[in-house]
């Protein structure tokens, strides 16, 4: 299945110019450009310590890089923070799962939420009307997601008790929670199966389709790649070495020879 | 400039006295990732035993060469840190592995209430005599540079001779033996440690061992210096200042730390304290520490703290 | 048996959202208000009043502000009783200088000095993390018993360093009996635990939790460090305060700066941490636990026939206290609330063993 369907991809939503990282001594990427259309699926792909991470860490705020910048809506800056970046309406999930371990489920969604939710200290400590209804209504938004992940048996089990793939699940619920207009998944199938790989892909393709997400998504699984994304960029010791719809990069010779491991 | 070269030298040799009680901190945190609140606690217990032995050995044996009742004395004491040691991995580490700071801090006050109590317990509560045979004249140093000469105390000196000594000895024993290599594995890493078959229980307890053994010396300085008594434990806390400053896990960090605090501390009481009534030294190392800490979190040497997301 | 939920459906995220969603929950708690309320007034002596109840009341909420700090927020800190302290002068300067100042006013004022005192000392948990912010908290501990000690303005000019207050009046109504004093505590507990209560389980609360498990994903969640770390060394300073106040004032009536040294920090970390962290009940069991233990431990020799000198009680005590810390770190980290947490699954089951 073509990850192609009813969507119509629309103008260029994220443009990454020239982005340039290194840590110390080590060049984590170099020149990398490449944008992401609205509503569109793009993969990132490449294979290990290619960059991919840090790539989506520099999109997201958390690290910071030497040269080039980013441009969200026609918003051109440099030096994001991860709050800023938030407040805009990018999201992420993370590759080691940096979900609270000591809150349940339905909190850790919860705590999604916390941009939108406006009540003073004073008012939360008192609980009266407006904090109290603010409450309600963001839980009922939160329950939405839930039923949308199908995690209700778990609600209000503390995440760190559940097994791997429900906690990407949390993952994603806390991501989707704060209504991003952008997702950045960072493998957001590591270590699953295929029953729970199917889950996940119709999860990613339904949050497109139903809410319009543009979706920005680290993958290795091939399989899942070529099916539900419009286009991909490859990257390699980090540089873009294709960028492309699945199938121009699938022939692209350069992508077939860093996987397959020829010289460097 | 005299009564300044003074005070500084003054400082210094508190801060080296600091600067002993920091390094046992120093030597249970890079092993076994405790901060050991009880290390005042050890000290006291330390030189309680020794002070105490040292008059019983020739009340019981009739020995009177001071030099051997000394020395007997303070193998009873390093046996008895020793046991300490044992019984602490035995009761309390081995029961915590992998649990978190706070619960470790924790445990240690705990074990420090416990071994105040019992040290008290065991060999009472008025203040003892330590006598090694340090000099308790003072010397003067320098009478031709400036009048009438600068006034050092001997025993500092001595002190912290001793002090250097022990440092060395640590170092090397840390750098160059394969027991002091896998002591540095296990700081890093209790379960990788344990995977590769270090024996975790019979490091902790060598390494609360050396502690112990270091808390004896300082404790025997200390002792000399001031007398055995209950008020030893706290002062230990100010080597907690210390230990910040020079980072939670370097040795050399906790010498430079003591010795900035030390110096920090005369210095400011003598020449800050006279205008806000005093008293500064019970402060100063704190609030030196934290400003100290706001610029460079880690302390001076200290390993900084990475996350990864 | 008893303790079942069934047919106690949630059919709104209201009934879900209460702090005790079992009806069976509400009904022990409507019977326990009743017996703290009304018969413990009528039939407690003032022995105990004086010596177990107010301490435990007072000490319980000072132990639900550090629990905010320490076990919500994940902020450790050893200088609390330098906020109690903070609480106490600023109150009694209030108290003292203002004429006619009510009670409450002046305890309040005691929690909003200790609450910019809090922001102020928090600032460097902005940088600082974990151990050397724990040590960086003693600053504020002995800088305040310094400052309390020899800044004169403090203690109103105070010769030998004590300060007291009497004849303390709540909107006119004379506090000169125990029983008196207890409600007043008993009140101000369950209003500031209550209001605890709903702040842990709002937003702010899980701000405060999501820095605790992980800061570096919380930043990305769009939660503020800052307001959040900041926010819970204020409402946790304030709580503290006005423990401190109500310590000063209603337990002592005439204290000196060493009834908030640092011995005071380490009890009110032991009553969180024994009571379990991040639990508002957890603190109060804490609470209990701490305070009951000493009299225990002086109670049993007495009943044993035991002679025992002073000294040689207070060093037992010591030991005691020592072992039983480290006991129970071992059995239980997560402290009495996980014990009352797990009876209460077991009661759930009764009398079925699964």
């Amino acid at each position: 299945m073509n990850g192609m369907s009813n969507r119509k991809t629309g103008e260029v939503i994220l443009d990454v110019q020239n982005i340039s990282l290194s840590f110390g001594g080590v060049k984590a990427l170099t020149d990398i450009s490449f944008d992401v259309r609205e509503h569109e699926v793009r993969a990132i792909i490449g294979p290990n310590g290619a960059g991919k991470s840090s790539m989506l860490n520099c999109i997201n705020g958390v690290y910071q890089p030497q040269q080039g910048q980013i441009t969200f809506r026609g918003q051109h800056f440099r030096h994001m923070n991860s709050r800023q970046v938030a407040e805009m309406g990018v999201a992420r999930t993370f590759q080691n799962l940096a979900l609270f371990k000591g809150m349940s489920v339905l909190d850790n969604i919860m705590t999604g939420r916390n941009l939108k939710m406006k009540s003073g200290l004073l008012a939360q400590a008192l609980r009266w009307g407006p904090a109290a209804r603010e409450e309600i209504a963001q839980r009922e938004f939160v329950e939405r997601i839930i039923d949308f992940l199908e995690i209700q048996l778990h609600r209000k089990t503390p995440v760190g008790r559940l097994p791997y793939g429900l906690q990407k699940r949390v993952d994603l619920g806390r991501a989707l929670a704060m209504e991003p207009q952008v997702l950045l998944l960072d493998e957001p199938m590591a270590g699953m199966n295929v029953e729970e790989k199917q889950d996940m892909s119709r999860f990613i393709l339904d949050v497109n389709d139903e809410f319009g997400t543009t979706i920005v998504l680290i993958e290795h699984d091939m399989g899942v790649v070529m099916d539900i994304s419009d286009r991909v960029v490859v990257l390699d010791y980090g540089k873009k070495i294709g960028d492309g719809t699945p199938d121009e990069v699938r022939n692209n010779e350069d992508v077939i020879r860093a996987y397959l491991g020829t010289e460097h | 400039m005299g009564f300044f070269l003074e005070t500084l030298f003054g400082g210094l040799m508190a801060g080296m006295l600091y600067a002993l009680v920091a390094i046992g901190f120093v030597l249970i945190f890079k092993a076994s990732g405790v901060f050991n609140f009880a290390q005042g606690a050890m000290v006291l217990f330390a030189a309680l035993t020794m002070a105490r032995f040292a008059e019983w050995i020739p009340r019981w044996t009739g020995l009177d060469n001071m030099l051997l009742v000394n020395l007997l004395a303070a193998c009873v004491a390093a046996a008895a840190m020793v046991v300490v040691a044992w019984l602490v991995e035995r009761l309390v580490l081995r029961h915590l592995v992998n649990q978190e700071g706070i619960t470790l801090l924790m445990a240690t006050l705990g074990i420090s209430y416990f071994l105040d109590g019992a040290g008290q317990l065991l060999f009472g509560s008025s203040t003892y005599k330590i006598d090694v045979g340090m000099p308790k004249d003072p010397m003067i140093v320098l009478e031709n540079v400036f009048p009438g000469g600068l006034l050092l105390s001997k025993e500092d000196l001595y002190a912290a001779a001793m002090a250097a000594v022990l440092v060395v000895l640590l170092s090397l024993f840390f750098q160059k033996t394969k027991t002091g290599r896998a002591l540095r594995a296990v700081a890093d890493d209790h379960q990788a440690a344990q995977s590769i078959g270090i024996p975790l229980a019979r490091i902790w307890v060598i390494v609360w061992s050396v502690g112990g053994l270091v808390a004896l010396v300082a404790g025997i300085i200390w002792g000399s210096k001031l007398g055995v008594q209950y008020s030893i434990s706290l002062v230990a806390l100010k080597a907690f200042p210390v230990v910040i400053l020079g980072g939670l896990t370097s040795v050399p960090g906790a010498i430079l730390g003591g010795l900035i605090i030390g110096v920090g501390e005369k210095l400011s009481e003598i020449y800050i304290g006279p205008m806000v009534g005093g008293g500064i030294e019970n402060w100063f190392a704190y609030v030196l520490a934290l400003a100290f800490l706001l610029v460079r979190p880690q302390g001076l040497f200290g390993d900084k703290i990475i996350d990864r997301v | 048996m008893f303790y079942r939920e069934n047919g106690q459906f949630k059919t709104s995220y209201q009934s879900d959202l209460q702090i005790f969603p079992i009806a069976q929950d509400r009904i022990a708690l409507a019977l326990f208000a009743l017996v703290a309320f009304v018969a413990v007034p009528m039939l407690a002596s003032d022995y105990l009043f004086r010596a177990v109840l107010v301490p435990f009341l007072i000490l319980s909420l000072a132990a639900i502000g550090l629990n905010v700090l320490v076990g919500y927020c994940g902020q450790i800190s050893l200088g609390t009783g330098a906020f109690m302290a903070v609480g106490a002068y600023a109150a009694y300067n209030l108290n003292v200088r203002i004429e006619g100042m009510p009670l409450l006013l002046s305890l309040i004022g005691g929690g909003v000095c200790a609450m910019a005192f809090g922001i102020l000392f928090g600032i460097p948990s902005l940088r600082i993390r974990g151990l050397y912010l724990a040590v960086a908290t003693l600053a504020a501990q002995f800088f305040t018993d310094w400052f309390t000690n020899r800044v004169a303005w403090v203690t109103n000019g105070s010769s030998s360093g004590s300060v007291s207050v009497s004849a303390l009046s709540l909107f006119g109504l004379p506090l000169d009996t125990p029983a008196r004093k207890y409600l007043l505590c008993l009140s101000l507990l369950v209003l500031l635990g209550l209001a605890a209560k709903n702040l842990v389980r709002g937003a702010i609360g899980r701000e405060w939790m999501a820095m605790r498990d992980m800061d570096v994903a919380a930043a990305v969640i769009g939660i503020r460090p800052v307001y959040a770390k900041l926010s819970a060394f204020a409402v946790s300073s304030f709580i503290v305060g006005v423990a401190g106040a109500l310590w000063g004032f209603v337990h002592l009536g005439a204290w000196e700066p060493a009834a908030f040294g640092i011995d005071k920090s380490f009890q009110l970390l032991f009553m969180v941490i024994i009571g379990g962290l991040g639990s508002i009940v957890g603190a109060v069991f804490g609470a209990a636990f701490i305070v009951l233990l000493p009299l225990f431990l002086n109670f049993v020799p007495h009943w044993l026939g035991l002679a025992i000198s002073t000294g040689t009680a207070s060093f037992l005590e010591h030991m005691i206290f020592g072992a039983l810390i480290v006991f129970f770190l071992i059995v239980e980290p997560h402290g009495l609330a996980a014990l009352w947490a797990t009876a209460r699954q077991k009661l759930r089951l009764w009398p079925f063993p699964h």
